[in-house]
């Protein structure tokens, strides 16, 4: 068999285990954020929404829209792979996989292509849920949206295996997302507009890469952004570059994985 | 072509901690072979494993697999092994059925290749009854074989095996060692670790033995156990004595009034043993070997180091 093939198998067999891992859990892993996001728009959107009012022009339940299933998004991609690599090291699993002849990239893209499959679905079950509090909603721009829907689930996906590698115990994978990812998609910007903010908070803002994120994510669903799309769209591919070789090198040295 | 299924040069492995494992260790195993690779706990074998396998990273030294060197082409050398860890290694909420697909896969096997070879190979270690369980639910020795018909999935040359049958009952144990010996018959290179000596001794052809990450002892097994000065027996009495008796070229321990344990020089024979005994008005019941004649062996060359 030609290593092309072989290659194709490995990359294949890896994919499939990691998605069928968390279809597996669905109830653990595709149903709580559906859950959440709605009692998000139940609260914030259709009970409070309204005496908001708008923001930016459009209606704040609208508006929440975006940032929610950009929430979604990022937490599941990067929790996906989180806790699946740091769950084969724990379980000694991951033994199968580095004795075989599967080249550290294909297991990088396999771990990637699970968290950012697990990262859509989510997204499209939120988008799905906020269509009953909203039917009337409109997709803009739906070859942004898709892109950076994707950029997106890669993106976190990939901190999410850098967050494993790097873990020797249950408690290094939850302290990222606690106290690092969900302050940061919090501010930025999911449930409201930077402008709001005094300038100094404004330029604070700007600091936060979650807001790129969630605001182009929202151009291409509403055609509304606080910051320059092109901009937000080379940057996540630069990370996604960028930390996808760090991770290639940390494999490649054998960092948290050989002895 | 070479006719080494492993070569190990100067190997050496030191851990961030400090601790050498490997101070250079040198080993060959031919083709074909019955290998066993012992030593106490902390010696070096699970490290020198470990590196054969990609799982530990060396310090220096060179490892070659059937001629092809870790250092230039692992991956290649990795579809030549297949490793029996000592630890169970599988998730144990997989189905025993694709934990052996996911192996194959993992080596790049197509989904019909893999469902052939893992189908067949699940039926030979008798696991096809149990391929739709989750392998938390599998018994011990269960546990055991999955992890071989995993290692075996790829259909390497060499199968090195890490303490396999730790923890195992005696039934289950000589059921492996069948196994194992049918893989070799078969022409599988075998290399073993193990803490059961008698399993060493009953199995293999050659030996190295490790002790604090040197090579003290590399020989055909028969050459080592021809090593053996003294064995040890003990002797159930038919009547009972009060002392122990002194003999040039034995010497003698009574256990209790009824069991005699004897030390026999290796250039004695059982004939002389009984007719000294005889002379003495001494009648022996029955006779066993008083502990597994390696395990002499083993301690002693260890004891020298």
């Amino acid at each position: 068999m030609s290593r092309k093939k072989e290659i194709f198998w490995s990359l294949y067999t890896l994919t499939e285990k990691e998605i069928r891992r968390f279809m597996r859990i669905w109830l653990q892993t595709l149903v709580p954020p559906a859950v959440t996001m709605s009692l998000y728009f139940v609260i914030f959107g259709s009970l409070i929404g309204p005496r908001i009012g708008q923001m930016n022009g459009i209606d704040y339940i609208q508006f929440m829209i975006p940032g929610l299933i950009m929430l979604a998004v990022i937490t599941s991609s990067y929790s996906n792979v989180v806790s699946s690599f740091f769950g084969v090291k724990f379980q000694r699993s991951i033994e199968e996989l580095l004795i075989s002849p599967m080249p550290n990239i294909i297991i990088l893209i396999g771990f990637i292509i699970g968290g950012t499959a697990r990262g859509i679905i989510v997204g499209f079950l939120v988008f799905l849920v906020s269509l009953f509090f909203y039917p009337e909603f409109k997709i803009v721009d739906p070859l942004l949206t898709i892109n950076v829907l994707v950029l997106t689930a890669i993106l976190f996906s990939i901190m999410g295996f850098l967050n494993a590698i790097y873990a020797d115990s249950f408690d290094d994978i939850t302290i990222v997302p606690t106290f690092v990812l969900t302050p940061l998609i919090y501010l930025g910007g999911v449930f409201y507009s930077i402008t709001i903010l005094p300038q100094f908070w404004q330029n604070v803002s700007l600091a936060n890469p979650m807001l790129y994120v969630v605001n182009t994510f929202r151009q291409g669903m509403l055609g509304e952004s606080d910051i320059s799309v092109s901009f937000s769209l080379m940057m996540m591919i630069f990370f996604i570059t960028l930390l996808s070789v760090l991770s290639l090198y940390l494999l490649k040295k054998g960092t948290g994985i050989r002895e | 072509m070479t006719d080494l299924a492993l070569e190990i040069q100067a190997l050496e492995k030191e851990y961030a901690s400090g601790v050498k494992a490997l101070k250079g260790i040198n080993l060959s195993v031919t083709k074909g072979d019955f290998f066993a690779l012992l030593g106490p706990n902390g010696a070096g074998k699970s490290s020198t494993i470990g590196i054969i396998s990609s799982l530990v990273t060396k310090t220096s030294g060179t490892v070659k697999i059937f001629g092809i060197d870790i250092d230039r082409d692992f991956n290649e050398a990795k579809r030549q092994i297949g490793v029996v860890a000592q630890e169970i290694n599988f998730s144990p909420f997989e189905k025993v059925r694709d934990i052996v697909l996911t192996q194959a896969g993992y080596y790049g096997l197509s989904k019909r290749e893999a469902i052939l070879r893992g189908d067949k190979v699940l039926k030979s270690l008798g696991l096809w009854d149990k391929r739709d369980e989750q392998s938390r639910n599998l018994s011990g020795g269960l546990k055991r074989r999955l992890m071989i018909a995993k290692a075996m999935i790829h259909e390497p040359k060499l199968l090195i095996l890490d303490e396999p049958t730790a923890g195992v009952d005696i039934e289950l144990r000589r059921g492996m060692w069948d196994l194992i010996s049918k893989l070799n018959d078969d022409g599988t290179t075998i290399i073993l670790t193990t803490h059961y000596l008698e399993e060493a001794e009953q199995l293999c052809r050659n030996i190295a033995i490790i002790d604090h990450g040197e090579i003290v002892e590399n020989t055909s097994m028969k050459e080592l156990l021809a090593k053996l000065d003294v064995q040890s027996f003990v002797i159930d009495l038919e009547h009972p004595i009060e002392s122990a008796p002194e003999l040039s070229h034995f010497t003698f321990k009574l256990q209790d009034p009824s069991t005699l344990i004897v030390a026999i020089d290796k250039q004695q024979t059982m004939n002389n043993l009984f007719t000294e005994l005889n002379k003495l008005n001494i009648s022996v019941k029955s006779m066993r070997n008083e502990s597994n004649r390696l395990e002499e062996l083993f301690m002693n060359v260890i004891k020298d180091e």
